[in-house]
């Protein structure tokens, strides 16, 4: 044999070794259901987007612990966004193809969101978005794969006024009154605008508008503009250090704090944590649950992995609130594949265009929410091809110096006599600009 | 009147923060010719390491509770910055003596990314406290004469004085020490200034040594006021249009455009930004300095740079 064949037949040997190695690892591979987790552990918006990030890795790890999806096992990748849109697009590009295909994308950020709401059609894959993104995404006719389940911006600036009303003694008490908006200035923090203008025009408040910019550390203008207009509410809609930073000038400037309301993304530790008592009485709107120490599903996660050294994060952390919005956003993905395999075959891999049926019939009932271990601190979630958002409840949570603490048992529910149009008409003249035909109901039952 | 006051004074303690993140600059460009794109970066380190023996020192020599803690993290936190000071000369700057300016430049940019990176690596990603007593809450002056009082932030107030002070200490430092003067002498000519036996690479080192000080207690003063997070490094970002407006090489240009800066920013988003749909402040504050360049491109008590061709 002269060297040439030795070569020859050597590589053969290897390219026929290799493939017999690669086939099984293929096999099972494809038998892994994918999830990409767009994640930001570092820069200006860390201390928030890691607990999330360890919720929603620590509740696909549990799945896999408890024998995955009817045996599906559930495999997972991070990609580092730093909240920044042009590094969220990347890793969709990057990780929407691998091992198999992405189940479905979270990008926790309404700027990403807006980038990848144009691309999910053409690659058919869900972008869920629990409590942010595009709040006229909910129109299921319309955006086919964006999926903010939970609730929206509109809905939580609906249920602010309604709280804001209630402290007042009623809707009427609104007329004549000033609500001032501190907000994100990015498309995050401008989505509340039009339905609190909505609002001021139908029950008779001002609302003044204060942007702040990004990352919202530099705000003493706006708090002497607020210390001047001396608004009867603030609603803090921010994000990462601007929270922390509203809070420690409303105490700077003497703004009480009893008078200020925050969104979800401004409800979590990180945010008032570290002004302590000077956070005192700030409430925050929540996205249903809050920190939930006490529920059965942290126990599970606990005991499960972080009893085993197998747990994401600090174990103190787990039960927090951002912590919970993770693991319940990687909840409503795995339950959008379990709905997709009781259609398309239990026990096996399903496509995005199968999640996203899965997501359009999930039918998450208490008493199913609560053998999961979500008992006190879900409401029922029911979508349909039509409706994305599935839910829309709200509780308000109050800050007592140390922790969060519900200090009233009420649960809000937006209006949807008042949402819906705005919905319709947002969504209806978005389709018209991107030239989409909307679904029909007949449709949907294909 | 009392709001447009409050707004100033207002503007002029945040001047007065801006001009000691801005003295960092200032400090390393006068003495070494480098635009130090990595103060910011110094700023976040000093804090988190502050933060964290702050956290940690109380533990180890059961000082729980007491100042004595928090002034050892100090020490320590200090001694830290010397260490970096000391290794980014030993491995940057000495290999890049007499090069380009822009090669400088691209070096700091890349000591910044580095510090960021082994910041969060040692000293974790989360929010830290730093208490050194600052009070939060503020104090109501000439409630007889202003309806509500003017507000004066007091955590504020207590930070632009330590901010002048250092400011006084460091002016003193340049213009009455042997070593403020080498370093002067080292920032107009490298060369010149090696060959009357200046050492370039000690110089270096206490400039350094010097700017990473200023940036611990700008740490301690912002991450007192913000908390100790990522967002620290972006403080310098509020510092560069007090340098352009400044001039480069000059300590009480960096302090007169900090606090024309600050003034102007707070009264232009005040009084202005409602105008414009507001948010106007950190840009605001990029025109105005850009404004000056336009009339005095070496800012406004920067040396006037005279080339022969």
């Amino acid at each position: 044999m002269n060297l040439r064949k030795l070569v020859v037949t050597a590589s053969l040997g290897a390219i026929a070794l290799s493939a017999l190695a690669t086939v099984p690892a293929a096999a099972q591979q494809a038998k892994e259901q994918y999830f990409p987790v767009l994640v930001y552990r570092t820069g200006a918006y860390a201390p928030n987007g890691a607990p999330w990030a360890n919720g929603y890795v620590d509740y696909l790890k549990l799945i896999n612990a408890q024998g995955g999806i009817n045996g599906v096992k559930l495999s997972f990748e991070e990609c580092e966004t730093g909240y920044a849109t042009d590094r969220g697009v990347e890793c969709y590009e990057r990780l929407k193809g691998k091992n198999g295909g992405a189940t479905t994308f979270q990008p926790l950020s309404t700027g990403i969101t807006f980038a990848l709401t144009e691309k999910a059609p053409k690659d058919k894959i869900p972008l869920i978005t629990a409590g942010y993104g595009r709040s006229e995404s909910s129109n299921g006719a319309v955006f086919t794969w964006n999926f903010p389940l939970l609730g929206t911006y509109w809905v939580g600036a609906d249920v602010a006024i309604q709280y804001v009303a209630k402290q007042e003694g009623g809707v009427d008490k609104l007329k004549g009154k000033k609500i001032a908006l501190v907000y994100h200035d990015s498309p995050y923090g401008k989505e509340p605008i039009p339905v609190l203008e909505e609002l001021g025009k139908k029950h008779g408040f001002e609302v003044q508008l204060l942007p702040v910019a990004h990352p919202g550390v530099e705000q003493k203008a706006t708090w002497l503009q607020i210390r001047q207009s001396r608004p009867d509410y603030v609603l803090l809609w921010g994000w990462g250090v601007m929270n922390l930073t509203a809070l420690r000038e409303a105490q700077a400037t003497g703004y009480p704090r009893t008078k200020m309301l925050g969104i979800w993304w401004a409800g979590a530790e990180p945010d008032v944590r570290d002004v302590g008592e000077g956070a005192k009485g700030y409430s925050a709107l929540t996205l249903q649950h809050g920190a939930e120490h006490n529920s059965k599903i942290v126990k599970d996660v606990l005991a499960t992995l972080h009893a085993k050294g197998e747990g994401t994060g600090p174990k103190e952390e787990v039960g927090e609130v951002l912590y919970m919005r993770g693991l319940i956003s990687s909840m409503l993905a795995v339950e959008g594949v379990r709905k997709a395999q009781e259609r398309y075959g239990k026990g096996k891999v399903m496509t995005g265009e199968q999640v996203r049926w899965g997501l359009e019939h999930l039918d998450l009932d208490q008493k199913t929410l609560d053998a999961m271990g979500f008992a006190g601190v879900m409401r029922p979630v029911q979508t349909s091809c039509l409706d994305h958002m599935g839910s829309s409840w709200v509780r308000i949570q109050t800050w007592n110096g140390k922790k969060w603490e519900f200090l009233s048992p009420d649960w809000y529910q937006a209006d949807d006599k008042t949402l819906r149009p705005m919905v319709m008409l947002a969504s209806g003249k978005y389709a018209e600009e991107k030239k989409l035909s909307p679904r029909t109901p007949e449709e949907c039952n294909k | 009147m009392g709001f447009f006051l409050e707004t100033l004074i207002g503007g002029l303690m945040a001047g007065m923060l801006y001009a000691l993140v801005a003295l960092g600059f200032v400090l390393i460009f006068k003495a070494s010719g480098v635009f130090n794109f990595a103060q910011g970066a110094m700023v976040l380190f000093a804090a988190l390491a502050m933060a964290r023996f702050a956290e940690w020192i109380p533990g180890w020599f059961g000082l729980e509770g007491s100042y004595l803690g928090t002034a050892a993290a100090f020490v320590v936190a200090g001694a830290l910055m010397f260490v970096v000071a000391w290794l980014i000369e030993r491995l940057v700057l000495r290999h890049l003596v007499n090069q380009e300016g822009a090669t400088l430049l691209m070096a700091t940019l890349g000591i910044a990314y580095v510090l960021e990176g082994i910041g969060s690596t040692m000293f974790g990603s989360s929010i830290y406290t730093i208490d050194v007593g600052m009070p939060k809450d503020p104090v109501f002056l000439f409630e007889g004469i202003f309806p509500g009082g003017l507000l004066i932030n007091k955590e504020d107030f207590i930070a632009a004085l330590i901010a002048a002070v250092l400011v006084g200490l460091l002016t003193l430092f340049f213009q009455k020490t042997t070593t403020g003067r080498a370093l002067r002498a080292v920032a107009d000519d490298h060369q010149a200034a090696q060959s009357i036996g200046i050492p370039l690479n000690r110089i270096w080192v206490i400039v350094w040594c010097v700017a990473g000080l200023v940036a611990l207690v700008a740490g301690v003063i912002w991450g007192s006021k913000l908390g100790v997070q990522f967002s620290l490094s972006t403080v310098a970002l509020r510092a560069l249009p007090v340098v352009i407006l400044g001039g480069l090489t000059s300590v009480p240009g960096a302090i007169i455009g900090g606090l024309i800066i600050g003034v102007g920013e707070k009264l232009s988003e005040v009084y202005l930004g409602p105008m414009v749909g507001g948010g106007i402040e950190i840009w605001f504050a990029y025109v105005l300095a850009l404004v000056v360049l336009l009339f005095r491109p070496q800012g406004l008590f920067g040396e006037k740079i005279i080339d022969r061709v």
